[in-house]
């Protein structure tokens, strides 16, 4: 058994946003918590703001309408100033998203373990548990195994949504408290891999055999982009190295423009026909839980 | 019994002529509607005084309404047989013989419909339908035990014309009750309205997910927490109506609400509505409903010469009446405002815990007042949080958040609900349009439920937001009905003119999409 190491714990992660109650984050009703920063970028990132951390340079801070950030000055360098989040105030207007130069959000709050886990308890007893996504959400492994545990003791599931980038099997201490992880296959070929996200993927594909080995992938999603590189082959590979470790989800998001950067709401939607087509491809390799989004 | 003004004698006869010529009511609606205006020039009840200015007055001033339930009660408003009874001994009166199979129960049911009076004069209760049908579930096999099924549904849904009819399943899944959850999902209609009666120690998952499945095709079956109906009802509770909890085998006697809002109006300030105005129109509802049922029980003759109370399948220590009441938002708002303060129903704890409050004094109330009528729920009324008619304006259902109003987050809702379902044990509920993505995901729905009753509330009803039968307030129509109505046309089911009225004076087609 885990042993609770939290008491009084210290670490914090940047926490960009929850969402009490979620039906598309993991198995039933969920809590979803984000955290901010990303490793990779992917082009079709429909909330590119949870990437980059803020630097501090205020920019939001003048345009913000009802004065929910401040910039305030370092206790220890007195040289350097920080934004201040006043979440009372703010009326989520995304100015200051749509601000920041950098990819990043000035509505950031850090958090300890025990203060997720008090903004996780309100919504007791109607989820089945949490679920930490990003950004990437293993930049912060003790946060979450930290986390988890609390989760565990009040009955709670735990996931984790990750790119994959992170060697899950070098932390059995974290996948000792959860249950199970969703992954994100963006492309199965390196160097489309690397067209889409700017990351290769040795690391994606290795943590997605060796979760499904040890029985905790529970879902893995392809984002369909059909002009940004080749989605069928991508599916029909995925499909085949996990067909053998079945049942995992495999969930078919098709590409919208909704929140993606300017730059990048040139592709078009997926016709239902295609997205029914790859399920179709899924289906025959044996996959049974396939789900069209 | 009274005289009555000629000048009324008038009025009434013009309205029926209306009735007569009306171009959308059809015919049985037109002779319903016709016995409602006949049985209006009755003068037989002892009204308490001061009564006529609480009831008859303008909709903006009426501080307590009776329902049209009529001038001379001849029947209880809500009737619940005991439809098992009937299947395990059959009916002299209906000279029917017990029902051997599947066929004949289903047929046997069939025609003790036609035979249940109410307020609407269709049966409000239609029976725990896989506990009646399971014993015959499996005389033929699966493929035309569901054809009969279908054909059970059809001719329920074309012959009683009004959706304040229900059937209710669980709470343990059986094969009829998985049957009947594939039937209504594939029919998608309006009546009747349908409950599961759930509790997560002995409902499967499987059931429930079947049945939230169904909800999210036809907006039904509603949730009932069943750990708490069971706890003040005892076993042999049902849901009928709208979402009303009675006892099998009784039923009640009548129905009247308060209109907390226009009772508010009156008040000077919080203490004067506390302490004068609400204790002065409480007690007159509860006279003008004790009168109501003495006519019932002592006059009326229902309960000695109906065959339902001859053979048995009711009887009158088995029924109560409902105290029912609307518009507590609307009361909490005005009296913040009258106080000079801007909190709001459901969003400040101050107004919520005036809410609370007023419930308090209500539950109070009705628990010192008594009804020797009223013996099978201690002698006492059972407080009820009406839904709402179509003419209701800026009347909120019962203890409902405003449309328009209500909080962001849907866990700020289910809180602010479970605050008030625990006074209504004959019946409150709120009502979700769930968006579609929840479709691929009824676990999500599930995990609601089980929360929410764990968190005490009562009963929930959820419907896609796409769907075409919608929930109005408690009962169901389909919407594209209710377009045929607004072009002029007529439409079988009483309840589609009640949703048209509703969409436009409640708004119920705009309730926040979770």
């Amino acid at each position: 058994m885990y042993m609770n190491q939290t008491n009084g714990s210290r670490i914090t992660a940047p926490v960009n946003k929850i969402i009490p109650f979620s039906c598309v984050d993991g198995p039933g009703n969920r809590t979803v918590i984000f955290l901010q920063g990303c490793n990779f970028d992917c082009k079709y990132c429909h909330n590119p703001e949870t990437r980059a951390l803020c630097i501090n340079c205020g920019l939001c801070v003048e345009k913000c309408p009802t004065g929910a950030l401040t910039l305030a000055t370092d206790a220890l360098d007195t040289s350097k100033k920080h934004v201040v989040f006043h979440p009372e105030k703010c009326v989520s207007c995304d100015t200051c998203i749509k601000t920041c130069p950098n990819d990043a959000s000035p509505r950031i709050i850090n958090m300890t373990a025990a203060d997720a886990f008090e903004a996780v308890k309100k919504q007791m007893p109607y989820i089945r548990g949490i679920t930490v996504s990003g950004g990437e959400c293993t930049f912060y492994p003790d946060f979450i195994r930290e986390l988890f545990i609390l989760c565990k003791e009040a009955g709670r599931t735990t996931f984790i949504d990750s790119n994959g980038s992170y060697d899950f099997s070098k932390n059995p201490s974290l996948l000792e408290v959860t249950d199970s992880v969703m992954l994100d296959i963006k492309a199965f070929d390196k160097s489309q891999h690397y067209e889409v996200t700017a990351a290769d993927n040795d690391m994606v594909l290795k943590n997605a055999v060796y979760l499904a080995e040890i029985g905790k992938l529970f879902e893995v999603r392809t984002v369909v982009v059909p002009e940004l590189y080749d989605c069928r082959h991508t599916i029909i590979e995925t499909g085949k190295l996990l067909a053998d470790y079945q049942p995992i989800r495999y969930k078919l998001i098709a590409y919208r423009p909704m929140g993606v950067r300017e730059q990048y709401r040139i592709y078009s939607v997926p016709s239902q026909e295609l997205l029914e087509e790859y399920a179709n491809i899924l289906k025959d390799l044996n996959w049974k839980d396939v789900v069209i989004i | 019994m009274r005289d009555i003004s000629m000048e009324r004698v008038n009025e009434t006869r013009n309205a029926i002529l209306d009735i007569i010529k009306s171009p959308t009511l059809t015919h049985e609606q037109k002779v319903s509607s016709m016995a409602g205006k006949a049985d209006s020039l009755l003068e037989v009840l002892e009204l308490p005084e001061g009564l006529d200015e609480l009831l008859f007055c303008g909709i903006d001033k009426k501080c307590i309404c009776d329902l049209n339930e009529g001038h001379a009660p001849v029947r209880p408003r809500y009737i619940i047989p005991d439809y098992a009874k009937f299947m395990k001994e059959g009916s002299e009166f209906l000279q029917l013989e017990p029902p051997k199979d599947l066929y004949e129960a289903i047929n046997s049911l069939l025609i003790f419909y036609k035979h249940v009076p109410s307020v609407t004069n269709f049966p409000v209760y239609v029976g725990a339908l896989d506990e009646l049908l399971e014993p015959f579930i499996d005389d033929v096999d699966e493929a035309t035990a569901k054809k009969l099924l279908r054909m059970f549904f059809i001719h329920m849904d074309r012959t009683i014309l009004d959706s304040f009819s229900h059937a209710n399943i669980g709470p343990i899944a059986t094969k009829a009750g998985r049957l009947i959850l594939e039937v209504e999902k594939e029919l998608e209609h309006a009546i009747p309205n349908l409950t599961m009666k759930y509790d997560a120690s002995v409902t499967s998952d499987e059931f429930a997910l079947a049945a939230i499945d169904t909800a999210l095709h036809s907006a039904k079956p509603s949730f009932a927490n069943h750990q708490m109906f069971k706890s003040e009802l005892q076993d042999d509770y049902v849901i009928a109506s709208c979402y009303n909890g009675l006892k099998v085998g009784g039923g009640s006697y009548t129905l009247s609400r308060l209109i907390l809002s226009n009772i508010a109006k009156r008040a000077t300030d919080i203490k004067d509505f506390k302490e004068v105005q609400l204790p002065y129109v409480m007690d007159i509802m509860a006279k003008y409903m004790d009168e109501r049922i003495r006519f019932e029980v002592e006059e009326s003759g229902f309960f000695q010469n109906n065959f339902l109370a001859k053979e048995g399948f009711i009887s009158q220590d088995k029924f109560t009446a409902m105290y029912g009441l609307v518009g507590l938002a609307e009361c909490v708002n005005i009296l913040m405002e009258k106080e000079g303060k801007p909190y709001r129903y459901s969003h400040h704890e101050e107004a919520d815990a005036l809410g609370v409050e007023i419930m308090d004094l209500i539950d109070a109330f009705n628990q010192s007042h008594t009804n020797k009528y009223c013996q099978v729920t201690g002698g006492h009324f059972l407080l009820h949080a009406q839904v709402g008619i179509s003419d209701d304006s800026e009347i909120s259902p019962g203890t409902r958040i405003p449309i328009g109003e209500e909080p962001e987050e849907l866990l700020t809702h289910l809180k602010h609900c479970s605050l008030f379902h625990k006074y209504f044990p004959s019946g409150t509920g709120d009502i979700f349009p769930i968006d579609t993505t929840a479709h691929r995901n009824p676990e999500f729905i599930l995990d609601i439920i089980k929360g929410a009753f764990q968190d005490h509330l009562r009963y929930l009803s959820f419907y896609a937001s796409d769907s075409d039968v919608i929930r109005i307030s408690g009962y169901l129509v389909k919407r594209s009905e209710i377009e045929k109505l607004r072009n002029g046309n007529a439409v079988l089911q009483n309840t589609t003119g009640l949703g048209l009225e509703a969409t436009d004076n409640l708004r119920v087609q705009e309730r926040k999409v979770r």
